[in-house]
């Protein structure tokens, strides 16, 4: 095991963070911030409560998840595609690292700066709305699980895409929409039968759903449903990246 | 001695059913300048590549002071270090902070003394805490050499280390070579500069079509593959050649006023006395005479036209 390799690509990552902090910290705590103050506390008001949380404290969870899945995404995908893209992924290629240690560097890497988006975000909510947390350790079991899962996914991306296009493309294109039509803002029970019952191909749904309970103790799917879910989420892109680096698909001819 | 490098039966063909390597056998000595020469495509990077382990091999074996690069990869590419023919560096960092990344990815424990050492070597110490991206293609490519040297690997590998690079440069470039090949470092490097292996290569190896199609030192390779050529100057031109000098191999060139004979050294006899005496013969008369040996470019280009 070569962990001063994993430390090493780690540290340059998050070292990648502090330098870029205005784009990969600043930008998605601003935005998710006007969020609150449009929707919690300008017309959140106007809003009727939904399972007895004020409106502005219900979509706190759904934008915190809908910030950390662009986030994990957006920042493992360029981590690993960057250094494809100028070339010197060789030298990641050639050092005596295995597939794992790669992907324990990266993804780690990833993962940790969107905690610690979403914890700034969480910290920038209690100015804006009145939020409790019922179950702090499932929030964090929750908040950790997604930011794991989505920067394996943002990984797979930024080794699929040869291009800067398709970087952008799954996730705003396909991330987006499924994180909005999950219930970032409103709860599945509102939608029609027909609705609710498509929505729950949406794996989004069940993230936003499961971390939502952990704040409020509501959920529109069961806890258990949920984290299963999730779980199974991570399993899929763990069996993808062990393929990738099996076949070196896109990383070794 | 063993060598500290052993391919044999490589092979690979990439997706696209382009066969880039063909059953290639090459061993490296410890502490040897060896180059590879090829025209481009010949599949000089790809071999490299493989032996670090950037693309995987299709079948065949390589072994790195006994480790094989597959089960044994981290044993084998901790000993190895590879100067890629592309500019390839990060942009934003420091070159300290470059080095000592490709120091930790390998594995190796901080070693400051080291890594300065490893600068000043390559007179980039002033331009340590320079980011890369200010640097000229030179020191970029200074650069590229000191992160492959951060972790002490004991072979370099330097894909074309001289490909767009100006004259001066070039020959800093063999100075640092000499310097490392000094500290028992084994240097391999593929270049079609002829002029690079003949400066500097211990041995020469000559890869066409993904064939390594000779290995020999480099000195006899010009030996016995070099042909010399006997140039001589006339006092009155000729119109052609006098039928009593059919016998020998000649030219008539420079209008008339030169004749040229192409020999091998090798041969037994080099057939000039009975040249000269056939030209007496004859009645011609020179006024001087000149031999050149021909260069490793010519005996590359020579050998490589064989092969088509």
């Amino acid at each position: 095991m070569n962990l001063r390799a994993i430390q090493t690509i780690y540290l340059f990552e998050m070292d990648r963070m502090r330098r870029t902090v205005a784009q990969s910290v600043i930008s998605p705590v601003i935005s998710t911030a006007l969020y609150f103050i449009v929707f919690g506390s300008a017309i959140g008001s106007r809003i009727q409560q939904i399972d007895g949380v004020d409106y502005g404290a219900f979509i706190v969870p759904g934008l915190m998840m809908m910030t950390l899945l662009m986030q994990s995404i957006s920042n493992a995908a360029f981590g690993i595609y960057f250094p494809r893209f100028v070339g010197t992924v060789y030298e990641i290629l050639s050092a005596p690292i295995s597939a794992m240690e790669i992907v324990v560097g990266y993804v780690g890497a990833a993962a940790t700066k969107s905690l610690i988006i979403g914890l700034i975000i969480l910290a920038t909510a209690h100015f804006f709305v009145a939020i409790e947390i019922r179950h702090p350790v499932w929030m964090l079991a929750f908040l950790v699980l997604t930011c794991v899962t989505f920067s394996l996914l943002g990984f797979i991306i930024g080794i699929w895409a040869d291009n800067f296009e398709k970087l952008q493309l799954v996730p705003l294109l396909v991330v987006t929409p499924l994180a909005f039509l999950g219930g970032s803002f409103y709860s599945i029970k509102m939608l029609p039968e027909f609705w609710q019952t498509v929505t729950l191909f949406n794996p989004v749904v069940y993230l936003i759903s499961g971390f939502r309970w952990s704040f409020y103790g509501q959920a529109d799917v069961g806890i258990a449903v949920s984290l299963s879910m999730t779980f199974a989420f991570l399993v899929v892109c763990l069996g993808v990246v062990w393929w990738i680096f099996k076949t070196g698909y896109r990383m070794k001819p | 001695m063993q060598p500290i490098l052993n391919v044999s039966g490589l092979s690979k063909t990439y997706d696209s059913g382009f066969e880039a390597l063909k059953k290639v056998d090459l061993a490296i000595n410890r502490g040897e300048v060896f180059a590879l020469l090829g025209p481009n495509g010949a599949g000089k990077t790809t071999l490299i590549s493989i032996i670090c382990g950037l693309v995987n091999p299709s079948a065949g074996s390589v072994t790195v002071d006994g480790n094989d690069i597959l089960s044994d990869y981290r044993a084998a590419r901790s000993l190895i270090g590879l100067v890629p023919q592309e500019l390839t560096t990060d942009a934003f960092v420091t070159v300290w902070q470059t080095i000592s990344f490709s120091r930790g990815l390998f594995g190796k424990r901080k070693n400051p003394d080291y890594l300065e050492k490893v600068l000043k070597d390559l007179s980039l110490w002033d331009k340590k805490d320079a980011q890369i991206m200010t640097l000229s293609g030179g020191m970029k490519r200074r650069v590229l050499i000191a992160k492959a040297l951060a972790h002490e690997p004991q072979i370099l590998f330097l894909d074309e280390p001289t490909a767009g690079v100006d004259v001066e440069l070039r020959r800093d470039m063999w100075e640092v070579v000499r310097k490392l090949q000094q500290t028992g470092v084994t240097i391999i490097l593929t270049t079609h500069y002829i002029e690079e292996a003949e400066e500097m290569a211990d041995r020469v190896g000559v890869i066409s079509r993904g064939e390594i199609i000779l290995v020999d030192e480099k000195a006899e390779l010009m030996r016995k593959l070099g042909r010399k050529e006997l140039t001589l100057h006339l006092h009155d031109p000729l119109d052609s050649l006098p039928a009593s000098l059919n016998g020998h191999d000649l030219e008539l060139a420079g209008e008339g006023y030169e004749i040229v004979y192409h020999y091998d050294t090798q041969g037994e006899r080099t057939g000039i006395t009975s040249l000269l005496k056939d030209l007496g013969d004859a009645g011609i008369r020179f006024r001087d005479l000149q031999t050149k040996q021909s260069s490793l470019e010519e005996i590359f280009v020579s050998l490589v036209r064989g092969r088509k």
